[in-house]
Formats: structure tokens, sequence, C-alpha cells
């Protein structure tokens, strides 16, 4: 019982610092679900990020992993409402008045100030999973080559190409296979 | 309702196709374009809001907290059937890829140990980091137009990412410098204001005519024919 509620008071906190979308959370969830409450470790944090990625929608909807994890079934469930319902109500309440803004030098202040915040939680969510998932001191210098290898192309690729960015990561996960256990 | 220009009216749609058509782009969009996916689907394929309503809806999206799908999903669904519409567009949204990600942490909790799985799995963790590194240089690439930006940028990376402090303290502080840096000068204010005072007197006007035919349409009626 103790834990379904910490679960809600963590996601529902993210949900609403989630600025410029579930990247710029992902350090502060890290550190909360690893080192805080030490519901898992760094790898399996990592890993279960990894399966979101593997998942259609929004590459969030693995919080309900992380909520099975601590609490089974309802721990899912509770976890995704928490996620997902403060932000929305907010969105729902702002864009009531939003249209009313229209014009105002304040409301565009108000973006531009906001971009770089965003941008810099949005590289320390990188920093956060690529910590464990592309360095990663406890494997070896080979391992952390194919790791390292396998970001850099991928960035690469979509920065210089329009490529629907799921058959890279799919195609990640067969190199990883291929690299890390054939050869 | 929008003041400067009029929006189009939204369509009919039923609240089971909204779902229906929602629950379809949650389930095939993958790797972060759900964006794309989005624009796609409700201004070019179902026709429901034009690209300018499109792009106000990702606007307030970005701006406010929370993921930027469900975001646009709570707006998009709101503009066309009012609360339940949101709701009913946010739970097309997410569904399938909860239950996809649930069924895979299953497989995940039996098979963790595995070590094909594991290493597939540090493959597509090493790919993930990559996407959203693309996203973020591409956003940074597109938003970041001065050196002022830097000096928000670096201490929310190095605040946050390096020394784990709380988003809710780093928030608190830069946010409102952040806005102030991008103060809007005394010029853009004053166009501003002078626009919204246009505004009020025409509205204001607008007002008086009315209230003068309602007591002209009265006065005719109080006299018998």
């Amino acid at each position: 019982m103790n834990k379904l509620v910490n679960l809600v008071n963590v996601f529902a906190l993210l949900s609403l610092l989630a600025v410029g979308g579930g990247t710029a959370v992902l350090p502060q969830m890290k550190h909360d679900v690893v080192v805080t409450h030490q519901w898992l470790g760094a790898d399996q944090f990592t890993d279960i990020y990894s399966l979101g990625q593997l998942s259609p929608g929004p590459n969030m909807n693995m919080v309900a992993v992380i909520g099975y994890h601590v609490s089974g079934i309802p721990g899912a469930i509770l976890v995704l409402l928490a996620f997902y319902l403060p932000s929305c109500t907010l969105v729902f309440a702002v864009g009531k008045f939003w249209d009313h803004f229209e014009g105002s030098p304040w409301r565009d202040a108000v973006q531009r100030g906001m971009a770089p915040i965003t941008i810099g939680l949005m590289a320390s969510g990188v920093y956060a999973i690529g910590r464990t998932a592309t360095i990663n001191l406890d494997h070896s210098i080979r391992f952390n080559a194919i790791t390292v290898a396998i970001t850099l192309i991928v960035t690469a690729i979509l920065l210089m190409r329009h490529i629907n960015p799921a058959l890279l990561i799919l195609a990640g996960g067969a190199v990883g296979w291929f690299a890390l256990r054939m050869a | 309702m929008d003041r400067h220009d009029s929006p189009a009216k939204p369509p009919n749609v039923s609240l089971v196709k909204l779902f229906r058509v929602f629950l379809y782009i949650g389930a095939t969009s993958f790797g972060g374009g759900v964006i794309a996916y989005l624009r796609e689907h409700l201004v070019n394929r179902q026709n429901w809001l034009d690209d300018d309503h499109f792009l106000a809806a990702l606007e307030i999206g970005q701006t406010v907290p929370g993921l930027i799908s469900t975001n646009v999903s709570v707006i998009v669904g709101n503009r066309l059937r009012g609360v339940a519409g949101s709701i009913t567009a946010v739970a097309g949204m997410t569904l399938p890829g909860a239950i996809v990600v649930f069924i895979l942490g299953l497989l995940y909790a039996r098979f963790k140990n595995n070590p094909d799985v594991v290493a597939v799995l540090c493959g597509v963790g090493a790919a993930a980091v990559g996407l959203i590194l693309a996203v973020t240089l591409q956003f940074g690439r597109r938003e970041i137009s001065k050196w002022q930006d830097w000096i928000i940028l670096m201490p929310a990376f190095v605040l946050v990412g390096v020394f784990h402090i709380s988003l809710v303290p780093v928030l608190v502080v830069l946010a409102p410098i952040a806005i102030e840096l991008n103060r809007p000068n005394r010029k853009e204010l004053a166009a501003y204001h002078a626009q919204q005072a246009a505004y009020h007197a025409q509205l204001a006007e607008h007002h008086e005519e009315v209230a003068a035919r309602h007591s002209a349409a009265d006065a005719s009626a109080r006299t018998p024919s």
C-alpha cells in the first residue's frame, strides 16, 4: 500500500515536471527509481526504457513496466494514471485560455525562454540513459565500442535522412545481438 | 474563442470514430515520430483541423509540461468533442503502446537473464540514445539562436543531469530568469497594449450598438400596431 502511494507521488510529480516532453524527466525518474526508492537497478531501468522504444505510441508508456515491477498490475495501472492525468488536466486548462493571450509578447517570451531549458533537460535525459546504455564502465572496452558506435551511427543517420526511427531501433537490436553474442 | 480570426467550425466527429483514429495512430506510430503521424492523420487524412490549428495545438503541447503527443491529443480531442473527446483521444493514443510495453515487460521479467535478450536490449538501448540525441540536436539547432540561451541551457543540463538536483528548484530558479532574458521590449509591449485598447474600444462600440438595437426593438414591440 505504502509502495503504491510512493509510486503515485513520484510519477504524478514527474508528470507536471515534464517540460518539453518525456526525455526531460528521465534523469529525475532514474534517480527516484534507482537511487531514492531503489525499486530497480540502473541496468534494469535502461532495459525498461529500451522496451518502451520497441512499443508504439508515446515513448514513456514504459512507466507501466516500472509500476508493474514495484507493485504488480495495480502498480502498472496507477503509474500510468499518475503519469498522464496531471499533465493532461493541466494542458486542458491551459488550452482554454491560451487563445486569450494570442499575440501577447509575453506568450512569446515564455516560449522563447522555455526552449533552452527544455533543450538542457533533454540533453540531461540523453546523458542519464547514455551513461548506462552507451557508455557503461561495468562492461568491457569492446562492449563499449559497440554501443558507442550504435549510438553515434543512429544519430548521424537521423540527422542526415528522414527515416522511420523504429527501423533504426530494431536495427540497433539486431546489431547488438550479432556483435555482442556472435562475433 | 479565438478573437483575431474566427476558426472554422470543428467538424462533427463521433466519439467512436475519434477513438478509432487515435487508437490507430497510437498503434502505428513508432520511435518518437508521433507528432508527424498525428499531423498526417488529423490534418491530411481526416481533415479534422487545418494546419494552423494543428500548429497552435502543437505550440501549447510543447510549452505545457507533459508528453507532447498526449498534450496535442488532449487539445484536439477537446476541440472536436469537449472533455469526453480529450479523454477518448488520450486513451486511444496511449492504450496500444501501454499494452504492448506491458507484454514486453512480462517477457522481460521472465527472460531478463537470457544472454540473447540482454544483447538485443543493449543494442536497442544504444540506438534509443542515438534517437533522443538526434531529436535533442535537431530541436537545439532550431531553437537556439543567441548566446544568452546557453546561460540557461548549460545550468539546466549540469544541475539536473550531473548533480541530480530536483527539477522543482531548478525550474523555479531558471524559468523566471529565462523568461526575463527574453522579455519583450518596450516597443513590442506598447504595440500590444495599443492593439488591445483598440480591440476593447471596438468591442464597447459593438456592445453599445447591440444595446441600442435591443432597446429600439423593445420600444417597437411595446407600441401596439
